[in-house]
């Protein structure tokens, strides 16, 4: 007599309401990113029937002038905007792990405020800002242009920076850094022969996250652009508020693919780092 | 302390906040010496050792190495290296270049840093793991590295923190007579902060006992336990029969004490500086006490006294350690005294079970009788 065997408690793969639910969870978050990538292959203008595959809708994208500008101007900003960050986020994460300094709790939540307050209040409080306050000159040359998104996006790229790395410190021995003093290194020394390769799969990590984030901003960005320092999204935007055409759906079928590929390979190294490091 | 001083701390204290880590230590420790600093945790000895590290700047006093005062220099300046509890061994380079690390800071020729290297691979016995990285070793492994990491500069001293605390039994019982053996083949002044107490006396040429901050005694081991110098020494070092008594007869050579919790006087063959009536602690070691079937002739006591240094128990429990056992002894006062007895053959295993009436005797040069 065969019976099926019990159910164990955590056998929740097995349980037909849980598999309704992960089943709803995957279409509604996977299909219109797979319809997206779809259609960026359609052989036809109008998005809603499947006329056939065709390569011509990146070939138009590639021979579009300003959306390559837009895209060169998403890659300068990212590359320098993670730079800032990771050193400014690192220096962060490792004054508040060390030192004790005067209004230490308050400058720990300051760090964090820009993860928290939302995005369209940043957009507006930058575009005050680089309007009013401290106007950007408009007409510098390329990439001084671009230094007021620049400077929004370390704004809110660092703190994600100082939490991942200050994660990873809790970690540290303060005996390495201890030998290494003990062996004659002096205090910098130490730092960046011991501390440094400790937190590096979360410089690694955190500077994927800042290149990620400030590829995809939109509304930051929305407002502290310029109309001659369009960013890929942005022009994205302008873009569909014409028509979403298979065109649209090949420029973020691109910028999906770079964040994800860039998140797999930061998950990768990262994994690595670690399983080396034996912790 | 034989030879030339190489250490000395004057009234060195260390304070965090209102605790008082380190109270006014003051501690010559000789050239070439096996010193350790033994105590229960949070006595301050592993402060006192990273102070002479400079890992810690003292709060008052001094502290000299080779008759130079460092207690500024910061620990990279100082001709002392350092054996971590965790070991530290710097998980990103491998086992060469762990114990390369510190010459290359001193940049020293890279012919002779390898050189240096090597030799000390070959003394710590990991020639053949140069190339591994630390999460490829074992525990006593990585230790040996931080000792060859440590060795490898030459330090006039070699502070070592608890380092076999994270080995297993019978390694560590190895690395102790290893780690003589290497201090006898470098002949540097080895400094070791232990809370294990065999490992103290099993390796220190001195020792130096703490608690809450202050030195209790610095003598050799057999000293430390035969001759401690307050309760907290007695009690802290080995077992020992403790009772509360009076000083009575006192004289250069002979001495006599009574305690309410022994029903005879305890008699010893030295004197003790106090003034009949004073109140003293007797302290006898369990392996002083002579126990013999209580069907037996009574054991003579000391000619001078015969009443003394003679009783009788009733054996309660009875515990086998392998080379001893040792006995409770319940006495007619109610209080139970410990007696260990040495399996010197093999039978002696089976000894006398609970319940036996047994004398019980010790000799006038066994008790230690110690002021206030």
């Amino acid at each position: 007599m065969s019976r099926k065997p019990a159910k164990g408690p955590l056998e929740y793969a097995r349980s037909w309401p849980l598999r309704l639910w992960v089943g709803a969870v995957l279409l509604f978050l996977y299909l219109p990113l797979a319809s997206l990538i779809l259609f960026s292959f359609n052989d036809s203008r109008r998005t809603i029937r499947w006329e056939g595959f065709t390569f011509d809708w990146y070939g138009r994208m590639m021979d579009d002038a300003a959306l390559i500008d837009a895209f060169t101007n998403s890659l300068t900003i990212a590359a320098i905007s993670t730079l800032f960050s990771v050193v400014l986020g690192a220096m962060t994460a490792i004054a508040l792990w060390r030192f004790r300094f005067p209004a230490k709790s308050l400058f720990d939540g300051a760090v964090t405020l820009p993860i928290v307050v939302p995005e369209i209040c940043m957009g507006v409080a930058m575009l005050v800002f680089f309007g009013q306050v401290m106007p950007w000159p408009r007409d510098l040359v390329w990439p001084l242009d671009l230094g007021a998104i620049i400077i929004a996006h370390i704004t809110f790229s660092f703190p994600f920076v100082a939490v991942v790395v200050r994660a990873r410190l809790t970690s540290f021995n303060r005996e390495m850094e201890e030998a290494a003093r003990d062996l004659g290194a002096s205090e910098l020394r130490a730092l960046v022969d011991v501390l440094l390769p400790h937190i590096r799969p979360a410089l690694v990590a955190g500077a994927l996250l800042a290149f990620t984030l400030s590829l995809d901003d939109f509304v930051i960005t929305f407002f502290t652009a310029g109309p001659n320092t369009v960013t890929f999204p942005v022009k994205i935007y302008s873009m569909v508020r014409f028509s979403v055409t298979p065109e649209v759906n090949a420029a973020s079928t691109v910028l999906m693919a770079i964040t994800v590929i860039l998140t797999v390979i930061g998950m990768k190294l990262q994994g690595r780092e670690i399983a080396q490091q034996g912790h | 302390m034989t030879g030339k001083s190489l250490i000395r701390f004057e009234n060195v204290s260390k304070r965090f906040g209102s605790f008082i880590a380190v109270d006014d230590v003051s501690l010559d420790i000789g050239e070439g010496e096996f010193f350790t600093l033994l105590g229960p945790s949070g006595c301050g000895k592993t402060t006192l050792l990273r102070m002479l590290a400079g890992l810690e700047t003292p709060t008052e006093g001094r502290i000299l190495i080779d008759g130079v005062d460092v207690t500024d220099v910061p620990p990279n300046r100082r001709p002392v290296n350092m054996v971590f509890q965790s070991y530290a061994v710097f998980p990103h380079l491998s086992v060469a270049d762990n114990v390369a690390y510190g010459l290359k800071i001193d940049k020293v020729a890279k012919a002779e840093r390898d050189e240096r290297v090597a030799e000390a691979l070959r003394l710590v016995k990991l020639e053949d793991f140069a190339a591994r990285k630390p999460d490829q070793l074992s525990g006593g492994q990585r230790q040996r590295v931080a000792l060859a990491r440590a060795l490898v500069k030459r330090p006039r001293v070699l502070l070592l923190d608890e380092p076999l605390s994270a080995l297993d039994a019978k390694l560590r019982e190895a690395m102790r007579g290893e780690l003589a053996a290497i201090q006898d083949a470098v002949g540097v002044t080895f400094v070791m902060v232990t809370h294990d107490q065999d490992e103290a006396l099993a390796m220190a040429s001195r020792c130096a006992l703490m608690n809450r901050g202050q030195l209790q005694q610095v003598a050799a081991p057999g000293d430390l336990y035969e001759y401690p110098a307050n309760r907290f020494v007695a009690d802290f070092i080995g077992t020992i029969n403790m009772v509360e008594g009076t000083l009575g007869l006192d004289e250069p050579d002979q001495a006599a004490v009574t305690s309410e919790a022994l029903d005879c006087p305890v008699w010893v063959n030295h004197g003790v500086t106090g003034a009949p009536g004073t109140p003293v602690w007797v302290g006898i070691r369990p392996e002083k006490i002579a126990m013999t079937p209580i069907d037996q002739p009574r054991p003579a006591g000391p000619e001078e006294m015969p009443a003394a240094n003679v009783t009788q128990g009733v054996i309660v429990r009875s515990a086998y350690l392998g080379a001893s056992t040792l006995y409770e002894v319940e006495i007619a006062t109610g209080i139970v005294l410990k007696v260990a007895q040495a399996n010197g053959d093999r039978d002696a295993g089976q000894g006398l079970p609970a319940g036996s009436s047994v004398w019980l005797s010790w000799a006038p040069k066994a008790p230690v009788v110690l002021l206030g």
